[in-house]
This record gives C-alpha cells, structure tokens and sequence, in this order.
C-alpha cells in the first residue's frame, strides 16, 4: 500500500536516498543487537560470567534459571505439572482447531468447547477431586493464570456485551439508560481504577465470612471493563443489520428473542469480526495490568522472581525481552487466525 | 461523605510539578497534583506520539520497500506486547543503563541524562531582581544542579506512552490517508494541481475527517494508560489515590472521586471531538 498519490518512479533520486538511509540505519542496529544479544552474550545460567558482562553482552541464562516461577509463579512445586499438563492440552487445542479449519471453530459449538475446556483446565489447576490437592486460587500465576483470565474474561463478557447492547438499542428508557450509563462509565476510566474497586470496594460489598478470592475478583473487573467494550463493538455490527431482516423474521412468524438469536446475531458478529479479533488482543494484553493488585500472572510472576533477588535482578531486561515474546507469539497468533476466518468467510465457505 | 477531602493529606508526594504542597495541606489538593500530574506526563505524551504517529505512517506509506519493512516491524511489535510490559522496561533501561547522577550524559548543551532524571534548563524569577532569567543546568559533584528537571520515573511513563500511542496512531494516520481514493489526486493531477497542492487541498482535508475521530479515541486510551503510572511510582492521579485509600481507608470515597475526575476528562474529550465533528464532517452528498 502506499500514498494515493502518482506514484513516484521507483527509482527516482529521493525514493533511492531514503533507501540507503534507511539501510545505513539497519545495519548499524543489526550490528549494536548482534553484538549485544549473541556475540558477548552468556547462555548458562552463570551469575558470576552474567555479572562480569558489565551490560555489554545479554545475560540469556537468567531465563533458564528463572522460567518456571515466571511461567508458573508460586504454585506449588510438587504440583507444578498440573499447570504445565493444562498449558500442553491448550496449545494442543489450539493446534488442533487450526488444522481444522477456524470456520468450523468459531460455531456455538466451538464457543461451548472453549468453556468446557476452560472448565476443566480451572479444575485441574484447583484441585479437590480425583485424589489432586486443593491448591488455593492465590497461589495460581504465571502464563496459566494469563489465559485463564483472558479465556474467562473474553468468554464470560460475549453473553454479557451482547446483552447489553440490545439493551442500550431498545427503546424503552429504562432499559437503555442503564446500560448506557454502565458502558460509558466503564469505558470512560481506566482499567487500573476498575481493578483498584475490585481489590478494595468488592469486598465490603460482599459477604464477610466467605472471603472471595482476589482472581476471581480480578476477573470480574476485566469481564465487566472487556463487556463494556465489547457491547459498543457488537451494538456497531447491529447497526449493519437493514430492518428488513427482522420484519422478514417477523413475516415468518419469529419471535423477538427468536429473530435476534438466528438472524441478527449472526450476521452482525459476522461483520465486527476483525474488531472482535482486536478486542480479544487488546484484553490478552490489558490482563497484565492485575499486577497492580497483586497478582503474579505472567508479567507479575516476573516482578515475583526477580524483583527481590540481588543477584539476577540486573538481568531483568532479558527477563522481560523473554516475556514480550510470549505476548507477542501469542497476539500475533490470535490475529493471524483472526485474519484467517476474515478470508474463508470473505469466499463464502462456512 | 467528601468532608474528608479537607483534612490534611498527611503524606508526601515525591514530584509536584509546578504546584507547590506539603503533606499539610488537604487531601484535595493532593489529588489535585495527582491531577497536575496526570496532564504533566500526558500533554507531552500527546505532542510526541503525534510526531511518532506521522512518521511511522510516512515510512508505511513510503515508496522505498526497506523503510515499509522497518515501520511495519515496529508497529506489529509495539502493538502487541502490553503497555504495562514496555513501562517496565523502559523504566528499569533508565534506572539500571544510565550513568550515575555524578557523571551525567550530555545530551546537548544544557541538557542532562543520568539515573537521576533529565535536567534541561527552565525560566527562574531572580527573587533579588524579579527578572526572569533562564538556569542552566551544569554537573556538579554528586548531582545536576541548576534548571529543571524531570524524574525517571516521569521519563519512563512519557516515553511509553508515547510509542505505545504512537505505533496505533500511526495505523490511524495510514487509514486516513489511504481511505481517500486514488482517482481524487489524479483528478487534481488533471487540473494542474502541483503535488504539494494536491496533498494540501485534497488529501488532508479528506484524511483529516477520518483521522480525528479514531486519533481522539487513541488519545483518551494515552490519557487512560498514563495511569500505570502506578506500577513505576510516578505520583499521578491513580497513585495518590491509592495512597490516600492506605492513609484514610475510605476506599469507597477515593475509588469515587478518582473515577469521577478521569470520567469528566473522557467526557469532556469526547464533546470536543463531537463539536469537531460537526464542524468538519461532510455536509450533504457529494
């Protein structure tokens, strides 16, 4: 893509000038990260050699020393395969529904398997049945807990945006009001003051003698911020839909609820999709904020293993390069399938 | 139930800007420098990733195929890695990577980068005098002193934010553009048009209205994510809040008012846009 303007020729003076600026600059940063990331790099976990690099050389050891309580936090170590069994079963599904095709995934069918397995994925990591310890929700972290409050948040907020962006298009002002008012104070504050009431506020306002644990609290705030972003995503593909559908659906004889469930619905998820698709990135990424509250998911289960340790903590940069590339292999992942359903549905193959 | 804000804050607040306060004075006026620096660290933040935006959009849009390379890479990286994640980083680059505070960085005459913050120089009034005269800062035996200066912390936050910002502005900025179609600029070709006339009169002023819209919804997500600011230190709005919630207990109240403030800043942003809105969209059809 470029400027819609008369294309230049290719080969003109300046386009050629900015090309080997642009090549100038290239090769200079090659060479600084080259020299940084494997020339005078150490690859053992060797704090002594680590320290003596003096920062002119990446110290890559400190990720294998530090990878299991940054991908896993503090569960408890004898327990610790439960977490990693669930991680494995998960990319395996992924893999899974890629080879099969994300048309036939992102069905009614396919949004129940996902439940079904974030389910089972929870029980697993808590435990209490099948002769498992019970381990506390306090005690989950690392890239588990990531996606289980991304799955949660993500699966738990549809139902709910969907509802209230019917709800703010209706013409009863009881009924669009509040959901207004709830949609533009949610998105009208940040993330972090959402979070900060669920870890202070939510627990006066519930029951004293039966203390709620602070991730399920988090994720009621990420489902109630994802929710409120999500109704305004669903309200603009409900836009897209022309009257005549539901007064077709009403000539057939369809109920209300009817009409919305088989032919609205459908078409308008259908348009939002690539937005839905950003949305799901944009709240994979917003999960790292719980760290603020305390918990340890992964960008908090880094904090956990290096803040307060002397010896590697000046080897965070790594720690962190190691950490983005996580997010990054798992956003990018999330839009290419994104990208992927766009195109089949685009042909008309579903 | 706000009677609280008037009693005295009781606690110190690391920078102030250009608000003067002592732990004193009452807790208003605490949130009130949380406020200041709210807008301290997101009014510039706002000006870089602007500049950012432009020229990452440029080279997206550029005929040289190594720069679209280079600016595509750098939009797809900053986008998907969380913001929170990046401030970490810049931070601890800053406060781990940068020289100690007794042998501070050059950067341009007057202008100091160290552990203890970027020192620039500043307007004083000469108490003596009463003229305004400008202090330069120089390095001394332990320290910058002299001008002004502004924190890691600070820096840290401002520079985030305005890569985070400005890598989806510059998506924005390349919607924009690429939204007015081809046959428009051929059309002004046509009429004699130079190439700097056609991009002034006919394609800004119809980029401009896809722009503004989808760039207004990215500077309120800027103004939003400045309060990370938490997780570094830096005393905006969100952090004292926080520490007032620590001091008064009155989680409700504080949760309250810190939501009301940013509520009224979206708010008041969105009228704006609204009112630019009416002022530039199409008027009839074409």
């Amino acid at each position: 893509m470029s400027l819609p303007v008369k294309a230049r020729s290719p080969n003109s003076p300046a386009t050629w000038l900015a090309s080997a600026m642009g090549m100038a600059l290239l090769a200079w940063l090659l060479y600084k990260v080259f020299n940084w990331a494997v020339w005078h790099a150490v690859f053992q976990p060797d704090a002594a050699a680590c320290q003596a690099l003096a920062h002119q050389g990446a110290c890559w050891g400190v990720i294998q020393e530090k990878a299991r309580p940054i991908l896993l936090g503090h569960y408890p170590y004898e327990s610790q395969w439960r977490p990693v069994a669930v991680l494995v079963s998960y990319a395996s599904i992924g893999v899974l529904a890629y080879l099969a095709g994300w048309q036939r995934v992102a069905s009614r069918a396919g949004l129940a398997v996902a439940m079904v397995t974030l389910l089972i994925g929870s029980i697993v990591m808590r435990g209490g049945v099948l002769g498992l310890s019970t381990v506390p929700f306090d005690a989950w972290g690392g890239l588990p807990l990531t996606l289980w409050l991304f799955a949660f948040s993500l699966l738990a907020s549809l139902p709910l945006a969907v509802g209230l962006a019917l709800a703010r298009r209706s013409k009863r002002a009881w009924v669009s009001l509040p959901a207004t008012v709830l949609i533009e104070v949610v998105r009208g504050v940040p993330l972090v003051t959402l979070l900060f009431m669920a870890a202070f506020m939510l627990p006066m306002l519930l029951p004293q003698d039966r203390p709620v644990a602070l991730i399920w609290r988090a994720a009621f705030a990420l489902t109630l911020f994802s929710a409120a972003y999500l109704a305004e995503v669903v309200r603009s593909g409900l836009q897209t839909i022309p009257s005549e559908q539901s007064e077709a659906a009403a000539v057939l004889g369809l109920t209300w609820w009817q009409t919305q469930w088989r032919v609205v619905l459908p078409q308008a998820m259908r348009a939002v999709l690539p937005t839905l698709v950003g949305h799901a990135i944009g709240l994979l990424k917003d999960s790292s904020l719980v760290m603020v509250i305390g918990l340890h998911e992964l960008t908090g289960g880094l904090s956990l293993s290096l803040g307060g340790d002397p010896i590697w903590r000046p080897f965070y940069l790594e720690a962190y390069l190691f950490v983005g590339l996580i997010y990054l292999l798992m956003c990018l992942g999330l839009s290419r399938a994104g990208r992927a359903l766009e195109l089949r549905w685009a042909k008309g193959l579903h | 139930m706000l009677d609280f804000l008037s009693q005295p804050a009781g606690f110190d607040i690391g920078e102030t800007g250009l608000l003067i306060y002592d732990a004193s004075q009452p807790l208003w006026r605490a949130l009130l420098v949380g406020l200041g620096n709210t807008l301290r660290v997101s009014l510039p933040a706002l000006l870089l990733a602007s500049l950012i935006g432009l020229l990452v959009a440029l080279g997206r849009t550029s005929q040289s195929n190594l720069w679209r390379r280079l600016s595509t890479f750098f939009v797809d990286t900053v986008r998907n890695i969380p913001v929170l994640l990046q401030l970490l980083m810049w931070y601890f680059l800053l406060v781990e990577w940068l020289p100690e505070s007794n042998q501070a960085l050059q950067l341009l005459p007057g202008i100091w980068l160290s552990k203890g913050g970027l020192a620039f120089p500043w307007p004083v009034n000469d108490p003596v005098s009463s003229e305004w005269a400008w202090s330069w800062p120089a390095q001394d035996t332990f320290n910058v002193l002299g001008g002004a200066a502004v924190t890691p912390e600070y820096l840290s936050l401002a520079l985030t934010l305005s890569i985070y910002t400005g890598a989806f502005l510059a998506e924005v900025i390349r919607g924009g553009i690429e939204a007015v179609p081809a046959s428009l600029m051929e059309a002004a070709e046509t009429l004699g048009a130079t190439r700097l006339q056609q991009i002034r009169l006919v394609l800004l002023p119809q980029a401009w209205r896809t722009i503004v819209p989808a760039a207004t919804n990215q500077y309120l997500n800027l103004i939003k994510n400045s309060s990370l600011a938490v997780a570094v230190g830096y005393p905006d709005l969100v952090s004292v809040s926080n520490t007032s919630i620590n001091q008064t207990g009155r989680a409700v109240e504080c949760l309250l008012v810190m939501m009301a403030i940013y509520l009224s800043l979206s708010l008041t942003t969105a009228a704006l846009m609204n009112w630019f809105n009416a002022r530039h969209a199409l008027r009839g059809q074409a």
